[in-house]
């Protein structure tokens, strides 16, 4: 059964179409990332997921069944900015909002306590929200978010104001989730971050789907002919190579139209180069975006 | 909040009583003099407290005064039996003369016109003619069980007052709390969870019983402080009587247009995109909350014109307008039942209209829709 499945929605607001006849599907134990440039309807579509606007047209399934009061218990939210109560004390908002999902008070104090603790927030429970720092605050957002055993968590900019130490950790909670058959949805402004989390993309600009897919698929279809290189050596001229682009710490070639990555290899082992890098590049998820993104603007 | 009104009503019972304590003497001693111009003012110049003394020539008179013999005196005209006019001089900046003077002034004009030419015990009717006693009679011709009388208006404008006061208070709560809600994005994390009219009639509900508590707190409270009163308002209070529907009435109206407001606060928070905003406009709304207290006095000599039922069944000023008629009339019962019918309807209309509207606003954040938008968007809703 798939988690989530779109089919052809619409959304405009007053005369502005901002989702336009949308539609994708995110299965189950699947990281899904969402990407886009800002204002192209990532956020809408995410509401209309959850259930916070309808849209106009189109259907929203989740888990086989259409929208409700009670799919809602299913679902878990990760807004983009924090949504929490300034004066409530930390381990009361996280309860009373598992309570808003459909939890007893008592599991959801066992499990807030077990969360809280497992990222260290412990400490901080009887603090109120607005004296916590903005990543401790992502996190209790987070926690918000997965108390209630969400069958799909929807994510936005989960990891905006973590420092290295949480983004690890929160990474390492989501690959959890995923192993455990929950469907996720991400959706980021970082490349980096969907490049090491996400199975299946979906790109929207201007409400529509751009790019839709497998991300390992869509990378290799947009690869460009360039090897990456670090070696010792002189390398001079190499036929078959019309550009060097320095990057830092390795060499990027970009090859002609004839030549594969192979001949460029034998030519530079035959030049009794010492080659400690070789790798076909593949565009990073970033320069697809721009690529795609800048095209629209043309 | 709930305690402060009971509080600061108790502190203002002690200021007035010290105060009035202080600045009215209980007895007034004073002596005034007379000219007597006319002639045939000589007796009852003895009157209780006040001694009235004759001099000769206002100048004497004049020369007393500033000496401080006396306190103030009055010269009687020669012609004063046509005209009336009685010239009073005094050192002190009065704006009127006190009404003991007043009252001896009158008695001792009147006894002196009148001695020897009727008898004493006339004199004295002359001098205090009407003590009007009222007695109204239902259809049937027996004494009817409430007597009305101007202390029955007392008892509405209190009402009035403090369902203004919660009124703006809980709609201060609840505008405060939706602008927040906004603000923090949390609308996002509540609607993910509930449903908009989950949540709605959840915050009208919360904020009205909130208010219940608030208004059985008062009305505890009151009877003991009317206690703590001096015995002149005690007493007066305790003449009052109203209808023994009365209290129904009140507690039915007071919650009735305690929701209404909120259900208004409500939906001007759905659309405001900051609590400021909302509460300039419902500042709009309370006035038609409160226009029934400006006709009071219209209402209190013309009970039956048709206006104060369009103020009855209209549901903003009904509340307000309903008790204070209870004050002075009865009030039909098809124009109660027709006001109460409306309030329910409107309450729940609102309710059902704002959760259209809500969804809309309440995630535009930062703009503040046009009225047209708003009915726009409530047809399509």
């Amino acid at each position: 059964m798939l988690a989530v499945e779109v089919s052809h929605i619409v959304k405009s607001f007053v005369d502005k179409v901002v989702v336009n006849d949308l539609s994708f599907s995110v299965a189950q134990g699947e990281i899904f990332g969402l990407i886009g440039p800002n204002g192209a309807g990532k956020t809408t579509t995410i509401r209309m997921m959850m259930d916070i606007i309808k849209p106009d047209s189109g259907d929203v399934t989740i888990l086989g069944e259409k929208l409700s009061e009670s799919t809602k218990n299913k679902l878990g939210y990760l807004p983009e900015e924090r949504g929490l109560y300034k004066k409530l004390k930390v381990i009361d908002s996280i309860i009373y909002l598992a309570s808003l999902k459909g939890m007893d008070r008592h599991s959801a104090e066992e499990k807030a306590n077990e969360l809280l603790s497992q990222t260290g927030m412990l400490p901080h429970k009887g603090k109120r929200i607005e004296e916590l720092s903005r990543g401790m605050g992502q996190i209790i957002q987070f926690i918000v978010s997965v108390i209630h055993d969400p069958e799909l968590v929807v994510l936005d900019e989960p990891f905006a104001g973590l420092d290295p130490v949480n983004t690890d950790l929160l990474k390492g909670m989501l690959f959890d989730l995923k192993n455990q058959g929950k469907a996720l949805i991400l959706s980021t402004h970082q490349m980096n971050e969907i490049e090491e989390l996400c199975d299946r993309i979906l790109m929207i600009n201007h409400g529509r789907s751009v790019l839709y897919g497998n991300l390992a698929e869509i990378k290799s279809k947009y690869r460009s002919n360039s090897v990456l290189l670090e070696f010792k050596g002189e390398m001079g001229e190499v036929p078959g190579v019309t550009e060097k682009r320095t990057h830092k710490g390795y060499l990027e070639l970009v090859l002609d139209g004839n030549t594969t990555p192979q001949q460029i290899l034998e030519r530079l082992v035959s030049r009794g180069m010492v080659i400690n890098r070789f790798e076909v590049a593949t565009p990073p998820l970033n320069e697809i975006f721009l690529r795609v993104v800048g095209k629209a603007h043309e | 909040m709930t305690l402060i009104v009971p509080i600061i009503a108790l502190l203002l019972i002690v200021v007035s009583q010290l105060v009035s304590g202080i600045a009215m003497p209980t007895v007034e001693i004073a002596t005034i003099g007379y000219v007597d111009e006319l002639g045939g003012f000589q007796q009852y110049t003895s009157q209780g407290s006040i001694t009235l003394v004759r001099f000769d020539t206002p100048g004497d008179a004049t020369d007393a005064l500033i000496r401080g013999d006396i306190n103030e005196y009055f010269v009687i005209p020669p012609d004063y039996i046509s005209t009336g006019v009685i010239n009073r001089y005094t050192l002190e900046k009065q704006l009127a003369a006190s009404p003991a003077v007043t009252t001896v002034i009158n008695n001792f004009l009147t006894s002196n016109l009148l001695a020897g030419k009727v008898p004493e015990a006339t004199v004295a009717r002359i001098e205090a003619p009407l003590n009007l006693v009222t007695t109204r009679l239902t259809e049937t011709g027996a004494v009817a069980p409430e007597q009305g009388g101007y202390g029955a208006l007392i008892i509405p404008f209190v009402f009035s007052i403090l369902l203004a006061l919660s009124i703006i208070f809980s709609s201060t709560y609840l505008l405060q709390g939706l602008g927040d809600e906004k603000e923090n994005r949390l609308i996002e994390i509540l609607l993910s969870s509930v449903s908009a009219r989950q949540l709605l009639t959840g915050k009208v509900l919360g904020i009205g019983a909130a208010g219940l508590v608030q208004v059985a707190v008062w009305a505890i409270s009151a009877p003991l402080l009317l206690n703590l009163a001096s015995s002149s308002i005690g007493g007066f209070i305790s003449t009052i009587q109203l209808p023994a529907n009365f209290i129904v009435l009140a507690v039915v109206y007071f919650i009735l247009g305690y929701l209404l407001f909120s259900v208004i606060s409500a939906s001007i928070g759905a659309i405001s995109s900051n609590s400021r905003e909302g509460q300039q406009l419902i500042g709009v709304f309370t006035i038609p909350l409160l226009i029934p207290l400006w006709f009071t006095s219209l209402m209190m000599f013309f009970p039956g014109n048709p206006v104060w039922v369009f103020f009855t069944i209209f549901p903003l000023s009904a509340p307000v307008e309903v008790i204070m008629r209870l004050g002075v009339s009865v009030i039909p019962a098809w124009q109660l039942v027709a006001s109460i019918a409306v309030l329910v309807l409107s309450i729940i209309g609102i309710l059902l209209l704002t959760t259209r509207v809500f969804r809309t606003y309440l995630l535009m954040y930062g703009k503040r829709p046009s009225f047209g938008e708003v009915l726009r968007n409530l047809r399509t809703g």
